[in-house]
This record gives C-alpha cells, sequence and structure tokens, in this order.
C-alpha cells in the first residue's frame, strides 16, 4: 500500500478516536436506562460516623432504636450500641470508674452527689469500621469481612461461631446471638444506609451528637465536622483504621 | 497409582465445587451474596423523610424551635408499619410526661448547656404538654 506518514498518522489518529468513543457509547448501552441502573453503588460510598461527645445526655435513645432496628437480643451484653458513663478523677486519670448498666438501654440514674471535682461524660460505643479490622483478619471461614464501602459485616448464614472474632475485637463490639449462634454485630444499618436512610441511632439521636458520615461524598458534613474539631479515634495506638470519629474524647477513654 | 491421583484430583475439585458457594471471592474473601442479604432486611424505622411526605405541617411548627433537629421517631418510636400502611396501623401518642423526662432529667453527668429539670420537683404530677409545646417547646 502506497501511504506517506502524514496520512497514516490522520488514519490512526481517527480509527483510535473512533474506537474510543465507541467504546465509550457501547459502555451507556450496556449501563441501559438510568432508571434500570441499580440505584446504590457500594464504590460510592465510604462509610464512617462521627460522636461528639460534648452534645451527649445519656439518654439511651440510640441503644433502644438499635434494639429495634436490627431485632437484637433484649439481654444484657448484647449490645450492637451501647453508651458508657465515665467518672474521672482529674487526679487519677489511669483508673476512670466506667458503668454502663444494661447498656445504658434504660438511661442513666443519677448518681449520688460525689466530689464536685470529678469529671463526668458519656461515651456511646459502636462497631468502628475498622480500615484494617482485627476481627476480619482471624475469621477462618470468611464469614466476616469488609464491604466495599468500608462496612464491616457478618455472613451469618456462613458462620461458624467459633468466636475467635469476639476475642480479637479491641473494642468488645461482638457478641453470639444465642438464638442463632453466630457473631452479631453493628453493621451500620447497612439495609438502611443502601436505601438512602441513616442509621437508626444517628436517626433517633435527640441532640445530634451520632452522624452517619459519608467520607466520599465531598458534600458530607463529616469534612467540616473533621476540620473544625479536635478528633480521635478511641485506640488510636492499635493502627485499625477506626472511622468512628469522637469529637471532646478525653484521654481516659479506653 | 496415576489412576488413584486422578479420582483423588477429581474428588477434590468435586468436593470443592459443591462446598465453596458459586460467588466465593468474586469481590474479597468472602460470599459476595452477604452484601445483599445484610441489604435485603426490612425497615422499622422509617426515617425523616417518610415522616415529613404527610405530616408537613408538624414539621413546619417543629423546624421553628429547640426541637428543629429531633427526628420524629426519638419520641414517636418506630413506625416503618405506620408509613407502609397509614390507615391501618395508627401510632400511640406518646406519654407527655415519660417521654420528655427520657432526655431532660437533670443529672450532672450531662453537658450543663442542655436544658435539664428535676422531674420531681418540676410539676410532679402534671402533663409537660400542659405549659410547653411539645413540638416547639419555649424556654422562659
Amino acid at each position: 500500500m502506497d501511504q506517506d506518514r502524514r496520512t497514516f498518522l490522520g488514519q490512526t489518529g481517527k480509527l483510535l478516536v473512533l474506537t474510543a468513543s465507541a467504546a465509550i457509547a457501547w459502555e451507556h448501552v450496556l449501563a441501559g436506562r438510568p432508571e434500570d441502573a441499580p440505584n446504590y453503588r457500594s464504590t460510592d460510598h465510604w462509610w464512617g460516623m462521627s460522636i461528639d461527645i460534648e452534645k451527649c445526655i445519656g439518654c439511651g435513645t440510640c441503644v433502644r432504636a438499635c434494639k429495634t432496628e436490627n431485632d437484637v437480643p433484649r439481654e444484657e451484653f448484647m449490645f450492637r450500641t451501647w453508651v458508657e458513663r465515665y467518672v474521672v478523677d482529674p487526679a487519677d486519670r489511669d483508673h476512670p470508674q466506667v458503668d454502663s448498666r444494661n447498656g445504658g438501654y434504660d438511661g442513666f440514674h443519677e448518681r449520688e452527689v460525689l466530689d464536685p471535682n470529678l469529671k463526668m461524660f458519656f461515651v456511646p460505643k459502636l462497631c468502628n469500621h475498622c480500615t484494617h479490622s482485627p476481627c476480619v483478619q482471624v475469621c477462618p471461614v470468611g464469614a466476616t469481612f469488609e464491604s466495599p464501602d468500608g462496612v464491616v459485616l457478618v455472613d451469618t448464614a456462613y458462620c461458624l461461631g467459633c468466636r475467635y472474632c469476639v476475642q480479637a475485637c479491641p473494642y468488645g463490639c461482638r457478641f453470639i446471638d444465642p438464638r442463632t449462634e453466630t457473631v452479631d454485630k453493628c453493621t451500620l444499618c447497612y439495609h438502611r444506609i443502601t436505601r438512602g436512610l441513616t442509621t437508626a441511632c444517628s436517626e433517633t439521636c435527640p441532640t445530634g451528637t451520632r452522624v452517619l458520615a459519608d467520607l466520599k461524598d465531598p458534600k458530607d458534613p463529616i469534612h467540616a465536622f473533621l476540620r473544625e474539631h479536635m478528633v480521635q479515634v478511641l485506640k488510636p495506638q492499635m493502627a485499625t483504621g477506626s472511622r468512628v470519629f469522637y469529637n471532646g474524647l478525653d484521654g481516659s477513654v479506653r | 497409582m496415576a489412576g488413584l491421583f486422578a479420582v483423588g484430583i477429581t474428588a477434590f475439585v468435586v468436593l470443592r465445587w459443591l462446598m465453596v458457594p458459586a460467588d466465593f471471592g468474586a469481590l474479597g474473601h468472602y460470599r459476595a451474596s452477604a452484601l445483599t442479604d445484610n441489604m435485603d432486611r426490612p425497615l422499622v424505622f422509617a426515617g425523616q423523610a417518610a415522616c415529613v411526605e404527610c405530616h408537613a405541617d408538624v414539621a413546619e411548627v417543629r423546624a421553628k424551635g429547640r426541637h428543629a433537629r429531633v427526628s420524629c421517631e426519638s419520641c414517636h418510636g418506630a413506625l416503618a408499619v405506620h408509613a407502609s400502611n397509614p390507615a391501618g396501623v395508627k401510632p400511640v401518642r406518646p406519654d407527655p410526661r415519660r417521654t420528655c423526662i427520657v432526655c431532660h432529667t437533670a443529672s450532672i453527668s450531662k453537658p450543663t448547656s442542655f436544658p435539664q429539670v428535676v422531674p420531681a420537683a418540676h410539676a410532679p404530677e402534671g402533663s409537660c404538654a400542659a405549659c410547653h409545646v411539645v413540638h416547639n417547646p419555649k424556654i422562659s
């Protein structure tokens, strides 16, 4: 074929551009109409939660809402989320008194008047949805995992109930459901957040202490929260990549 | 010997195919359909948007007051059953005293900026709603 360099380059260029645009067009054809596409894409989200300790009043509404929403056994020591009350003597910060009767389900009763120098505050806790979860690493069968949108979930159909993960979680967020003998934990209300709702605890929190956060959404208020507050995670020394961010977390909290 | 080997390998492949779920490993070291299992659970709390859809008038009153950011289901309880069947399932009206003192009981553990009362000393027998508009409480 008799062809000079100019026409060869021109034709190759046209071919490349046309192929690329055809490929993009074909992708759109394959994707179908927008209304046919699933309205939740796990790769578009990266979930977490912000907790403002300065706002928490220890009413326990989140604990009750969580048990209602997720059908958690109404028994002590079985919680997907719970609230702890810390009583800290500023002179002895290493030995805080922590009470969490029934996980705060019934609220907190007033303590007898103590030394006015004591510091008291509430700490709501839940699964920290760690980026590098110790519980996921120890599961021998792959029944617990980090979802593509950053939520640590349990496959109850696959769980053996071996309890390794219960021991591995540094935050004590897992328990064995006596009805199924499988592990249970906070799913960050995965059935709600994938439908565009917030978690049951965030929904019902009357003071706005707990707020579900989507770290991949540039418009999410979490970015302002992280920027404007002195934020800490629980047990940062364990390098779990926790995504439950606390504002006003006292150093005595563990 | 080779036959035994072949049988062994075939048995292994067949057993593995039978025992490992088809979608295991599609997204990571787990069953991909466990994601949809977790998604497919029923709602119990309907969510703020569902409430406001019908009760926009109450939402408007609430938006003007101190309870603006308290969601309906904080006090009224989980009402997805009512949202999906408004005529059939009627919610119970929250107790106009017990509901309030869940949050507003005085405690030295609470942040001082939060409005608190000692229920035994603050109109002990009365209903809070007798003096306060619950959806838009005034603090005087």
